[in-house]
């Protein structure tokens, strides 16, 4: 029976919605904990990458050189490869397990090597002398653009879209204002604490098992299929503790899955790869850089009448996830906002980049960076307030996003925006920063942006997702939660037995989760894209409740019971019929339209919402901006876990914060020239600002007791909010980040100069 | 590479090996030591989840060559819990959000350790500068200060 | 690598076989180089607590700093702490309390980095260094000591022995400010110490020194130059500018850029100025 959403959220609960412990936390806690670095097995040696030193070009000759003891070491290159030398992901199939006779980025793998001493490896890697004949390479999606070099396919374009809402060429001449603006975000690193790793081990009669590092067991286990022709049984993949992901360990494990997966094949012994840092840093996915162009047609009170859009990535070597980050990107690029007429062109580029990959928010912060900033702008030309023009194109419930998609759910954005400005004393501190202002140095300034983050895939990919969820309970009543859903420290083990625990009405102690072994675990789906909540949380709750239903169907549980009644019933169920066990398999939700060819329809079945406010300070002795306060509120449907929940948004803030300001990757060559910590700059403790988190709960019917996702929303608004804020501050509008103390100076220093624009496209 | 004798207590417990000197501190105490809590991060110094306490004092034992560990004494993440027993600053971390992949937690609890030994009720820019050589990627530190200071206000009370 | 149990021990190896052994001490940089490969097959020799090294003693006349004091040491120095407050600062910007536990003056001079943070504070103290080897000491003004970038007076098997810091005089406006990539665990971009006094409305004394500016810490004498015995008004504060942006000789790196780094540091000399005009005994209305 499908409760209705009012009284599914309005019922009363005992464990969601408080805070439980981490169900992980003690050995987190004590060092117990083990990540992959910290398993050793027996028998086991180290493998290490050579890689590509140039950025694009043939690979005429690998030679070994002198002074290495050779037959001591384990030497695969991609003719060791048993049957696909590809990595089998979500659409083209373009990206090599080893380099073979092409390389088309710097770092990418094209020799492994293993030996017994950790120690010996660093050496050998050095003398494997590889001889290129170099090809024209193209560093940025401007020269992509131009296509004087083609590196990939016939065109450069990984991947495009069209979507279009109504008539936008209709209103031109019709507009009081019409504001065009261009925005830039760089490319950004994940950095996870802990390096990427795994451990390989082969045999003849098992086949291939992986432990390591990573996000999405089963995405891992897809691709060991076609590199080494087995079939499902033959590989097992399970995730350890993982230390930090953020969507840098959702693809690239397979990578390293396969490289020492070859090499345990060859060895005929375990074999453990981690990365030192600066290999993750220079060889890694990072956050797509992203232009995006807004030309946007307004009425005299600054109603939208038209949105022209351009969207634009820069996607690497490789398609990998670009599609779908560019795909995220577009759906996202025209805001909370209610418009007619919207076209989006979006294209992802190729170039001879490391591939980009997933990083928290995937697309989103991207656009949402250029509609936020462009709402401001609007807003100047309008002569009207940030928060003015934006209360006059809230969407709400019964208007229609641009992919036509119409709002049922309640949305408040409006008391958000009040009461965002409430608790940021927004009124007053920009009356008083505007006196001050006028003699300090410090200039101070307050920023606002307001945004919404589609929880779960997009349009009908749940439906072919078709996520499992499995749920069993012991002798003793003790339940097992039984999902590929991994934990990184969003708090998955927590909130999905806080779940069953509540649905089955059993103390949360008495609930635990598998370790996602994909051997022992169906597959509820890569834990990315804010789904784990939402999708898959509601799937943990059906399966508890199928569970309780088993019992019934068997007269051991009336309708209501105590926790003791459900552990006799488990008994008695135990030793009458053998194994007690559930399982539930996605059904996407009645009416939901989606076309993928025209990106119109139900993008999403849910959207978290939120307003943000930034108060910033800029030196104008040091150029240096720094945010001061941060205010972060959103409506999320329904907190499963409070602390873990505000523990999210912070994290998320902090690195928008980084985003925004502080992490620059700076590239030469296609390469990552700053890959050490030291020089890749990410905010410390002394360096982030208070942050206030406030929930909003209003009903939806999908997630379990209403939860909606909340993983990624948070990295959406810092970077506009903020360079609203340094906007509001100086005067000075900036439309690229990250923005760091020396590009504040240039402008301040020569007002007239134009930003660094790229050469328009053809 | 020449091999020194070295000996140091970890935890109160005394250990002698025997190891190139130059080996990292960080490497002995997770490979010869099987100590696995302290962290490898960046191994350059910047990111702080090597911490441990030597004599007392914070250092990233990324940066310790193991001869200058000799006659030390060593406190690891594993020497905090009392035979099992949580302390307060764990018991704190666990509760309010004060770790959350946790691969960054043992080095940020030394550094917490390292700071309540020095200041016995540290004001929070105190507490920010204290945890500034530790990096954590995961929670923007808001609910790191937050068990701390957890911390610090339980153990006055204990005290009282 | 060898520990010697003396500071003896440890010169008589580097005067046997000089060129043959690096001096490694707190190892906040060595080791990070050993790390990423550029200090294979060296031989070490440790100086880290050797108590000829590691101490700070005060007499009548000087502060001595041993070569092994680490920052946390110069940090928890009394004497530091209320006549030469610009070290004590520029020691707690130097890393985070780990770097600070670890990371020695010695180890941070001979480093000779141009951006290293204590220099500035112990040019603008005037301070002396004094080196030490098997066959001696000597003691030079530590303006002396860099010859260009990374490059020291320091001959085969000499260390640095100690920093002695004069304390005589006490210049009433002290100043220093550091400019980093973030405001913890930051290599500087530009930083700026400066002491100074007014008498009568001019300029009695001053001494300003930078870091990052030139390829080595450095004394800004021109710009000295420019404002002793001057009043502060505009035209001698912009003349100061100029003398700074005149001397300086930053370069783009992979931090920052030299345009930044020469008007930030321009920038710091006149929050500097304005401090020492505001302490003048005749008050500029």
């Amino acid at each position: 029976m499908r409760e209705t959403a009012q009284s599914h959220f309005q019922k009363a609960t005992e464990i969601v919605g408080t805070s439980a412990p981490r169900k992980e936390g003690v050995g987190k806690v004590t060092g117990a904990a083990r990540y992959i670095d910290d398993i050793v097995l027996p028998g086991m040696w180290h493998g290490a990458t050579v890689r590509s030193s140039i950025p694009r070009g043939r690979i005429k000759s690998i030679e070994f050189g002198d002074g290495i003891a050779w037959e001591e070491f384990v030497i695969v290159t991609a003719k060791d490869i048993p049957a696909k030398n590809r990595i089998a992901l979500i659409m083209d199939h373009d990206q090599p397990v080893l380099a073979d006779e092409m390389t088309n980025h710097p770092e990418e793998a094209i020799v492994l090597l293993a030996h017994a001493d950790k120690t010996r490896l660093h050496e050998a890697v050095k003398a494997v002398k590889i001889e290129y004949e170099p090809l024209p390479a193209v560093f940025t999606m401007e020269e992509s653009e131009r296509q004087q070099a083609i590196v990939w396919g016939e065109d450069n374009i990984i991947k495009k879209f069209l979507m279009q809402k109504g008539d936008v060429d209709a209103v031109w001449n019709t507009a009081a204002h019409i504001v065009e603006g261009e925005y830039f975000t760089g490319a950004q690193e994940q950095l996870y604490i802990e390096n990427n790793g795994v451990i390989a081990e082969w045999s003849d009669e098992d086949g291939l098992k992986i432990q390591g590092s990573m996000q999405c067991p089963f995405y891992v286990h897809k691709a060991m299929l076609s590199i080494f022709g087995l079939s499902a049984e033959k590989v097992r993949v399970i995730q350890v503790e993982t230390g930090g992901a953020f969507g840098g360990k959702e693809d690239y494990p397979s990578l390293i899955a396969a490289h020492a997966g070859l090499l345990a094949m060859k060895a005929r012994r375990p074999i453990k790869i981690v990365y030192d840092r600066m290999e993750d840093l220079a060889a890694t996915t990072k956050r797509h850089p992203c232009r995006t162009r807004y030309r946007t047609a307004v009425d005299e009170s600054g109603r939208l009448l038209a949105m022209d859009i351009q969207v634009d990535t820069d996607g690497g070597a490789y398609a990998t996830v670009s599609p779908t980050v560019l795909s995220r990107a577009t759906i996202h690029s025209s805001g909370p906002y209610s418009c007619d007429n919207v076209r989006v062109r979006s294209h992802a580029w190729a170039t001879n980049l490391p591939p980009h990959g997933a990083f928290r928010g995937f697309g989103a912060p991207q656009s949402i960076f250029g509609i936020e900033r462009h709402m401001d702008q609007i807003a100047k030309a309008v002569g009207i307030s940030p928060e003015e023009v934006r209360r006059r194109n809230f969407l709400e419930q019964g208007k229609s996003t641009a992919t036509g998609q119409i709002i049922r759910d309640p949305i408040d954005m409006h008391g958000m925006l009040a009461r965002a400005l409430q608790v940021s004393d927004y009124h007053e501190k920009r009356k008083r920063f505007a006196e001050e202002n006028k003699t300090n140095a410090v200039k101070r300034g307050m920023g606002i942006a307001s945004f919404m983050h589609g929880s779960g895939f997009t349009g009908s990919g749940e439906r072919r997702l078709a996520s499992v969820v499995a749920m069993e309970a012991d002798v003793k009543g003790r339940a097992t939660v039984l999902v590929s859903s991994t934990e990184f420290g969003q708090g998955t083990n927590t909130i999905l037995c806080q779940v069953a625990a509540e649905a089955l009405g059993i103390p949360y102690e008495d609930v635990g989760i598998a370790q996602p072994d994909t051997s022992r675990v169906p597959n509820s789906g890569p834990t990315v894209a804010s789904r784990t909540a939402m999708i898959v949380g509601r799937l943990v709750h059906d399966a508890a409740h199928a569970l309780v239903e088993k019992l019934r169907e068997k007269n051991l549980l009336l309708n209501k019971y105590s926790a003791k009644e459900f552990r006799d019933a488990c008994y008695a169920y135990t030793e009458k019929f053998g194994a007690l066990k559930s399982e539930v398999c996605y059904k996407a939700p009645e009416g939901i339209f989606w076309d993928d060819e025209k990106y119109q329809g139900e993008a999403y079945p849910a959207f978290s919402w939120a307003v943000y406010v930034a108060e910033v300070a800029v030196d104008t002795r040091t150029y240096a901006a720094e945010v001061v306060n941060f205010y972060a509120l959103q409506e999320v449907g329904r907190v499963l876990n409070p602390v873990l929940a505000a523990g999210q948004i912070e994290g998320g803030v902090a690195q928008g914060v980084g985003y925004a300001l502080y992490e620059k990757v700076v590239w030469k060559d296609g390469r990552m020239s700053n890959n050490q910590m030291t020089n890749y700059i990410m905010p410390t403790s002394a360096d982030i600002p208070n942050i206030e988190v406030y929930f909003e709960e209003l009903a939806c019917e999908h997630g379990p007791y209403g939860a909606k996702g909340i993983g990624e929303l948070p990295h959406d608004g810092p970077a506009p909010a903020i360079l609203n804020a340094v906007q509001d501050a100086t005067g000075v509008s900036f439309c690229t980040i990250p923005l760091l103390p020396e590009d504040i100076f240039l402008r301040l220093q020569d007002p007239t100069r134009e930003l660094e624009l790229m050469e328009p496209v053809r | 590479m020449k091999i020194a004798k070295i000996s140091f207590t970890v935890n109160g417990k005394p250990h002698s090996l025997e190891a190139p000197p130059i080996k990292r501190l960080l490497d002995v105490l997770r490979e010869d030591l099987a100590l696995t809590g302290t962290k490898e991060g960046c191994g350059e110094g910047e990111c702080g989840s090597c911490s441990v306490l030597m004599n007392g004092v914070l250092v990233n034992s990324c940066l310790v060559p193991v001869l200058q560990a000799q006659g030390a004494e060593l406190l690891t993440v594993e020497g905090l819990a009392n035979h099992g027993k949580l302390v307060v600053l764990q018991q704190k971390f666990l509760e309010h959000g004060g770790a959350q992949c946790g691969i960054c937690t043992p080095g940020m609890m030394m550094a917490a350790e390292a700071l309540l030994s020095r200041h016995a009720n540290p004001k929070l820019e105190e507490i920010r500068e204290g945890l500034a050589g530790n990096l954590c990627r995961c929670t923007g530190y808001m609910k790191i200060f937050e068990s701390v200071r957890q911390a610090i206000d339980s153990a006055e009370k204990t005290t009282r | 690598m060898v520990a010697p149990a003396s500071l003896r021990e440890a010169l008589q190896l580097l005067a046997q076989s000089p060129g043959e052994w690096t001096p490694i001490a707190g190892g906040t940089e060595l080791m990070v180089a050993l790390g990423v490969g550029r200090l294979q097959s060296k031989k070490l020799v440790s100086l880290w607590g050797l108590s000829e090294l590691r101490y700070i003693l005060a007499s009548a006349n000087e502060i001595s700093i041993g070569a092994g004091a680490t920052f946390t040491d110069m940090r928890n120095d009394k004497i530091i702490a209320q006549e030469f407050p610009l070290l004590a600062l520029a020691a707690s910007w130097t890393g985070a309390i780990a770097n600070q536990n670890r990371g020695t003056l010695g180890g941070n001079i001979v480093n000779a980095s141009p951006a290293a943070d204590s220099p500035p504070a112990l040019l603008v103290y005037q301070a002396e260094i004094e080196l030490v080897s098997a066959g001696g000491t000597r003691r030079m003004p530590y303006k002396d000591f860099h010859l260009g970038y990374k490059r020291t007076v320091l001959a085969p098997g000499e260390l640095v022995k100690a920093v002695h810091l004069p304390r005589a005089e006490k210049l009433p406006v002290q100043y220093i400010r550091k400019v980093g990539t973030r405001n913890a665990m930051a290599i500087s971009k530009v930083e700026l110490a400066a002491v100074g006094a007014m008498r009568s409305g001019k300029v009695a004394e001053v001494r300003i020194a930078a870091a990052s500016l030139q390829e080595i810490p450095a004394r800004l004498l021109v710009t000295e130059a420019v404002l002793r015995g001057q009043p502060l008004s505009a035209s001698v504060v912009d003349a100061a500018r100029k003398a700074l942006l005149s001397e300086a000789k930053p370069i783009d790196d992979i931090r920052s850029t030299a345009n930044y780094r020469a008007q930030v540091a321009a920038n710091l000399l006149e929050e500097f100025l304005l401090q020492l005009a505001a302490s003048s005994d005749e008050a500029r209305v």
